[in-house]
C-alpha cells in the first residue's frame, strides 16, 4: 500500500474502503420503503421531544378539555369527554402528520435527497417510508389517547372493535394527509414553513370542525363550513366507531376523502421529488 | 502520473467508463452545459476542471441521472443512463457538493441506512459501517449525531455513504472544498486507492493543484463546453510555464537583466513598480529555466528567482482568452 510518506495521513486501508466484491442485490421497494421507515422512526430516538409530542401532548389535550371546559360546555366532565374524545383523538394525531414533510424539506436542504436518488432503489422509497414512519407515530398517539380515555372513565360503547376500527380509521386518514405535507415541503423549501404551515393548518381545520362543539350551536353560516370540513367528517365517523352507533356512510365518506386526497397529494409530491 | 504507469487504466478498445455525446442542460434562460462531450477510459481518475459557473455539477448531475438532459447521451459502461437509469445507478457512487449525509442520525446509521438500501441485512450491514467508519478515522463518533460532526467529518462520512458497495465509476463533485491540507490528502489516498481496484472516478475541481495531483486526463471546462482535454502535463505545456519572478540586487541592472531575459525565454518582460523587480511569461518550461542561466552568465546580481506553477487563472486565459488553437492544439 503506497501513501506518500511525506504525507500526514495515516495509511488508508484499501482492503476496508472497497467491499469484499460479493455486494448483494439492491433492496426491492418494499424493503427499501421499510428502511426508510426505520430511519424516520430512529429521529424519535434522537430527538425525544417528538415522542413527547405524540404521547404527552395528546395526553395534556384531553385532560385539560375535559375538565376545563367540560363543566361549561356539557355540564360536566363526564359528559364531554365522551364527545370530545374522537375529536381529541383526531385532533392528536393529525398533530403528528406534519414529520415527513418537515424531513423531506430538510433533506432537500441538505443534499440528503441526491444521494437517495442516486442509489440503485425505487424512486418513491423515501416517500413512502418517511410517510409509514408518520404513521407508526399516529397510532402511538391514538393509542396514548384511546388509553389516557378510557382511565379518565371513557364509556366505549363500540368495544374494542369499535376502537380499533376508530383508531385504524384516524391514522388512514392522517396517513392521506401526511401527503399534503410532503407535497408542501417541497413547495416551501424550509422546514420551519412546513412546520408553521402543518401546525396553522391543522389547528385551523380542527377548530373549523365539529371536534370540540356541536355544529348546531354555531351560526349558519359556519355550520356549513364546518359540515364541509373532511375532519368533521371523521370526527363524526370515530365518534360512532367509538360508541357503537356507526353508520357505514360516514366511513366510507372519509374513506374516499382519504383515498382522494393521497390521490392528489402523493403524485404532487411524486413530481416535486423527481424534480427537486 | 503517466498513463503507462498504471496497470489499472485500460487499455485502447476496453469499453469507456463513461461517455458522453453532445450532452446540453439549460435553466430557463441560461445555458448550464453546451454540447459536452467526454470519453472516460475505466480506471481512470478523470478530472473536470473549471471556475464557479463552468457547469461541472451540472454536468456530473447529468452523468450520474440526477437530472435529464436537454440533449445528449450518457453512456455509463456502456448502459444508457436514458434507457435504464436504475441499472446505471447499481454502477455509480456520488458525493456531491454538500456533504449529503442526514444530521439528525448517527454517522453509523447514515452508513446502515445505505447499506440496507443496497441490499445488505441486519449484522452485514452492521459489519460494512463499522469497517468503513473505521477506515475513514471515524470509529470513535460512530454513535455521535452527524450534526455534531466537524465539516471534515462530515466529508469523509459521505464518501463512505459513496463506497458502502465499492462503485464501478465514482462521482466526486468538487470533494476537498473546504477541506484543510490532511483532509485533501485523505481524500486523494482514497481516490487512488480506488484506482488501484478498478474503479473509475470522475471528480471536479477548481483547483489545477489536485487536478495536477490526481489525474490522469483533464477536461477544462467553460460555459458548458470543454475548451481543452488532455492529460495535466499537455495541459500545463499548452499554457507554458508560469511567470519568471527576478530581483536584481542592483537597480542599475535591471535594464540589463531585462534584455537578457528576454532574449533567454522569449517572452515579454514586465518591470514592477519595485525598481529592483521584473518578471517574465516564458514561452515554455525549458525557456524558464534557462533564464537563470543567462542571468548569471550575463553578470546580473540576483536576490530572488523564481518560477510560478501556471494558475488555473493562466491557464484559463491562455484557453479561452483569445488562443483558440492552444485548445485545439491539447485536444487533439
Amino acid at each position: 500500500m503506497k501513501t506518500p510518506t511525506s504525507s500526514p495521513v495515516a495509511p488508508t486501508h484499501v482492503a476496508d474502503i472497497v467491499d469484499d466484491g460479493t455486494a448483494p442485490n439492491p433492496a426491492g421497494a418494499v424493503a427499501a420503503s421499510a428502511a426508510f421507515a426505520w430511519r424516520g422512526l430512529l429521529k424519535i430516538r434522537h430527538v425525544p421531544e417528538q415522542l413527547v409530542d405524540a404521547t404527552i401532548g395528546p395526553v395534556l389535550l384531553l385532560v385539560s378539555f375535559t375538565y376545563l371546559f367540560g363543566g361549561a360546555i356539557d355540564g360536566s366532565p363526564g359528559a364531554y369527554l365522551q364527545f370530545v374524545l374522537p375529536g381529541v383523538l383526531v385532533m392528536a394525531v393529525l398533530l403528528t402528520t406534519p414529520y415527513a414533510g418537515i424531513a423531506l424539506a430538510a433533506d432537500r436542504g441538505r443534499g440528503v435527497i441526491d444521494r437517495f436518488r442516486s442509489l440503485p432503489v425505487w424512486t418513491g422509497a423515501p416517500l413512502v417510508g418517511g410517510v409509514a414512519g408518520d404513521a407508526v407515530r399516529s397510532t402511538l398517539a391514538a393509542t396514548t389517547v384511546v388509553a389516557v380515555g378510557l382511565v379518565l372513565g371513557f364509556d366505549a360503547d363500540g368495544g374494542v372493535a369499535g376502537l380499533l376500527a376508530g383508531v385504524a380509521l384516524v391514522v388512514i386518514f392522517a396517513f392521506a394527509v401526511s401527503w399534503i405535507l410532503t407535497a408542501c415541503a417541497l413547495a416551501l423549501r424550509s422546514e420551519s414553513a412546513v412546520q408553521g404551515t402543518g401546525m396553522t393548518g391543522v389547528f385551523l381545520l380542527v377548530f373549523l370542525s365539529n371536534v370540540f362543539v356541536d355544529p348546531a350551536t354555531l351560526p349558519a353560516a359556519l355550520e356549513t363550513v364546518v359540515g364541509l370540513n373532511p375532519i368533521s367528517h371523521l370526527t363524526t365517523a370515530v365518534r360512532g366507531l367509538l360508541s357503537g352507533t356507526s353508520e357505514a356512510g360516514d366511513v366510507v365518506l372519509v374513506l374516499v376523502e382519504a383515498a382522494a386526497i393521497t390521490a392528489l397529494f402523493a403524485p404532487l409530491t411524486w413530481r416535486g421529488y423527481r424534480a427537486s | 502520473m503517466e498513463l503507462g504507469d498504471d496497470p489499472a487504466v485500460a487499455r485502447e478498445g476496453d469499453l469507456p467508463a463513461i461517455v458522453a455525446r453532445g450532452l446540453v442542460k439549460r435553466f430557463d434562460d441560461v445555458v448550464a452545459v453546451d454540447g459536452l462531450d467526454l470519453r472516460v477510459p475505466r480506471g481512470m481518475v478523470y478530472c473536470l476542471l473549471g471556475p464557479n459557473g463552468a457547469g461541472k455539477t451540472t454536468a456530473v448531475r447529468m452523468l450520474a441521472t440526477l437530472t435529464a438532459p436537454d440533449a445528449g447521451t450518457v453512456l455509463i459502461e456502456g448502459v444508457d443512463v436514458r434507457d435504464d437509469g436504475a441499472r446505471v445507478r447499481r454502477l455509480i457512487g456520488l458525493t456531491g457538493q454538500l456533504a449529503s449525509v442526514d444530521d439528525a442520525m448517527s454517522g453509523e446509521e447514515n452508513l446502515v441506512l445505505i447499506a440496507r438500501l443496497l441490499g445488505l441485512r441486519g449484522d452485514r450491514a452492521r459489519q460494512r459501517a463499522r469497517r468503513l467508519l473505521a477506515a475513514f478515522e471515524l470509529a470513535d463518533d460512530a454513535g455521535r449525531l452527524v450534526k455534531t460532526y466537524s465539516g471534515g467529518m462530515r466529508r469523509r462520512l459521505d464518501l463512505a455513504a459513496s463506497l458502502v458497495v465499492t462503485p464501478r465509476v465514482l462521482f466526486l463533485d468538487e470533494p476537498t472544498t473546504g477541506l484543510d491540507p490532511v483532509g485533501r490528502l485523505r481524500v486523494w489516498a482514497v481516490v487512488r486507492a480506488l484506482t488501484r481496484r478498478g474503479t473509475t472516478v470522475l471528480l471536479t475541481t477548481q483547483q489545477l493543484e489536485e487536478a495536477d495531483a490526481l489525474a490522469h486526463r483533464i477536461a477544462v471546462l467553460d460555459r458548458g463546453r470543454v475548451v481543452a482535454e488532455g492529460t495535466p502535463a499537455q495541459l500545463k505545456a499548452s499554457v507554458g510555464s508560469g511567470a519568471v519572478r527576478v530581483r536584481v540586487a542592483d537597480a542599475d541592472t535591471r535594464d540589463a537583466a531585462a534584455e537578457l531575459l528576454a532574449a533567454a525565454t522569449g517572452g515579454e518582460v514586465t518591470l514592477g513598480d519595485d525598481p529592483l523587480a521584473l518578471s517574465v511569461r516564458p514561452a515554455g518550461e525549458r525557456e524558464a529555466a534557462r533564464a537563470l542561466a543567462a542571468l548569471t552568465d550575463g553578470g546580473v546580481e540576483l536576490t530572488e528567482f523564481s518560477i510560478g506553477r501556471p494558475t488555473l487563472d493562466e491557464v484559463f486565459l491562455a484557453l479561452t482568452g483569445r488562443d483558440e488553437t492552444t485548445a485545439e492544439a491539447v485536444a487533439a
